[in-house]
């Protein structure tokens, strides 16, 4: 059956406090800390930042931690401007990118951060995405085509290029596959709202000539129909897609293809 | 089980896991007929509600005669074979998602169809009997 309480061995302790003297401008901060080398279960410690020298965004907060205050704080960052998608984890009880969500959009009170729901966590606030990027590589993300290639490039008209508008900008951080209760229950098999994402923006690509492979392989009552229109992806998307509505696109396709 | 363990248990291509036994090359009608029968079912619906209404306060005689007019007694064959086909199709969707022991998943998908169509043969016996009987 579905899990609805937390195994012993990851129920959450109190942590650490650490207080920060003579702020300015203090703001508690509430993260999520797990080591697998100590055989402890996992807790909250709780940091105070002067947010007078600090910047303005949640991973920088997480970064001052780091440097000042706790070098143990594991995390995953990179770009800092919201493309590579590493630093997404659970602030302020939604799933987003640290490096574009200010510290000021945060609900009044502490600031919460726990790793991507629902997922193995590696340390602290990194979770285990290795099944994300092997279900991501199941559907052969790249441009597949029968015809011989040409000599330059595939050209798509501007209304073709148009259709992939709000899928070729996905980062796949996997905020919206850990926020959706279907994605939690059913992962194995089920391949998310990201990946669902990628999927459709292959099937809708004009120069892509593997279109029925590609819903060949989708039809599934796991892979594509655990979908229940949930739509905490849409909500949730730190770039503003809408997985929901591609997942939407490709049953309405399959439904196109057969006799209704 | 820890990842450790996990690692030396399932030495395969996370690849291999994520692509699993494949595509079962179905869901697509499991998926229509259930916003079909649901469509029908807004239908049949508030039909059925006002025909319930309509015999409120009625007693026996009116109620069995009305359930006895030939377009009644369609019309309610219809609603219960649609909402005994929908609920099948809906638990069924319930069953898959939260039950992950595989004996008892199965067990219970080929329940409820039994049960489904038990209960559905015997609201058309009912009507029917009604229907029939002079």
């Amino acid at each position: 059956m579905a899990e609805f309480t937390l195994p012993k061995n990851s129920k959450i302790q109190p942590g650490k406090h650490y207080p920060a003297k003579g702020a300015k401008n203090p703001r508690t901060f509430r993260i999520y800390r797990w080591s697998p080398d100590d055989g402890q279960n996992p807790r909250i410690d709780t940091y105070e930042v002067d947010l007078a020298a600090c910047g303005p965004m949640v991973l920088d907060a997480l970064l001052k931690i780091k440097n000042e205050i706790d070098s143990t704080l594991t995390l995953r960052r990179s770009c800092r401007e919201g493309i590579c998608g590493s630093c997404a984890m659970n602030i302020d009880g939604t799933n987003t990118l640290a490096c574009t969500r200010a510290i000021s959009e945060c609900a009044s009170g502490d600031v919460k951060i726990y790793p991507l729901p629902h997922m193995q966590v590696v340390k602290d606030l990194v979770p285990d995405l290795t099944h994300f990027y092997a279900q991501f590589a199941s559907i052969k993300p790249w441009l597949r085509t029968q015809s011989p290639a040409p000599d330059r490039e595939r050209l798509q008209s501007p209304e073709e290029r148009k259709k992939i508008d709000g899928l070729y900008e996905c980062i796949l951080c996997a905020c919206c596959s850990t926020s959706c209760p279907s994605y939690w229950w059913n992962g194995d098999k089920y391949l998310g709202p990201a990946i669902l994402l990628q999927a459709y923006r292959w099937i809708v690509d004009s120069r892509d000539e593997a279109t029925g492979e590609r819903l060949d392989d989708l039809e599934d009552p796991f892979k594509l129909y655990r979908c229940h229109t949930i739509m905490n992806c849409t909500r949730t998307c730190p770039k503003g897609l809408n997985p929901a509505k591609a997942i939407a696109e490709i049953k309405k396709l399959m439904v196109e293809r057969r006799s209704p | 089980m820890s990842t450790k363990d996990t690692v030396m248990k399932d030495r395969r291509n996370p690849l291999k896991t994520a692509l699993g036994l494949g595509s079962s090359q179905s869901g697509v009608g499991h998926w229509w007929t259930q916003r079909v029968t649901a469509a029908a079912l807004v239908l049949l619906g508030l039909w059925f509600v006002a025909t319930v209404l309509c015999l409120l306060h009625a007693d026996y005689a009116t109620a069995h005669a009305a359930v006895a007019k030939p377009w009644n007694a369609l019309l309610l064959i219809a609603f219960v074979l649609t909402m005994f086909w929908h609920a099948v199709l809906g638990l069924q969707v319930v069953i898959e998602d939260y039950v992950h022991t595989r004996w008892k998943e199965v067990v219970l998908l080929v329940a409820i169809k039994f049960l489904a169509v038990l209960g559905a043969l015997a609201c058309v016996l009912a009507v029917l009997r009604i229907a029939l009987t002079p």
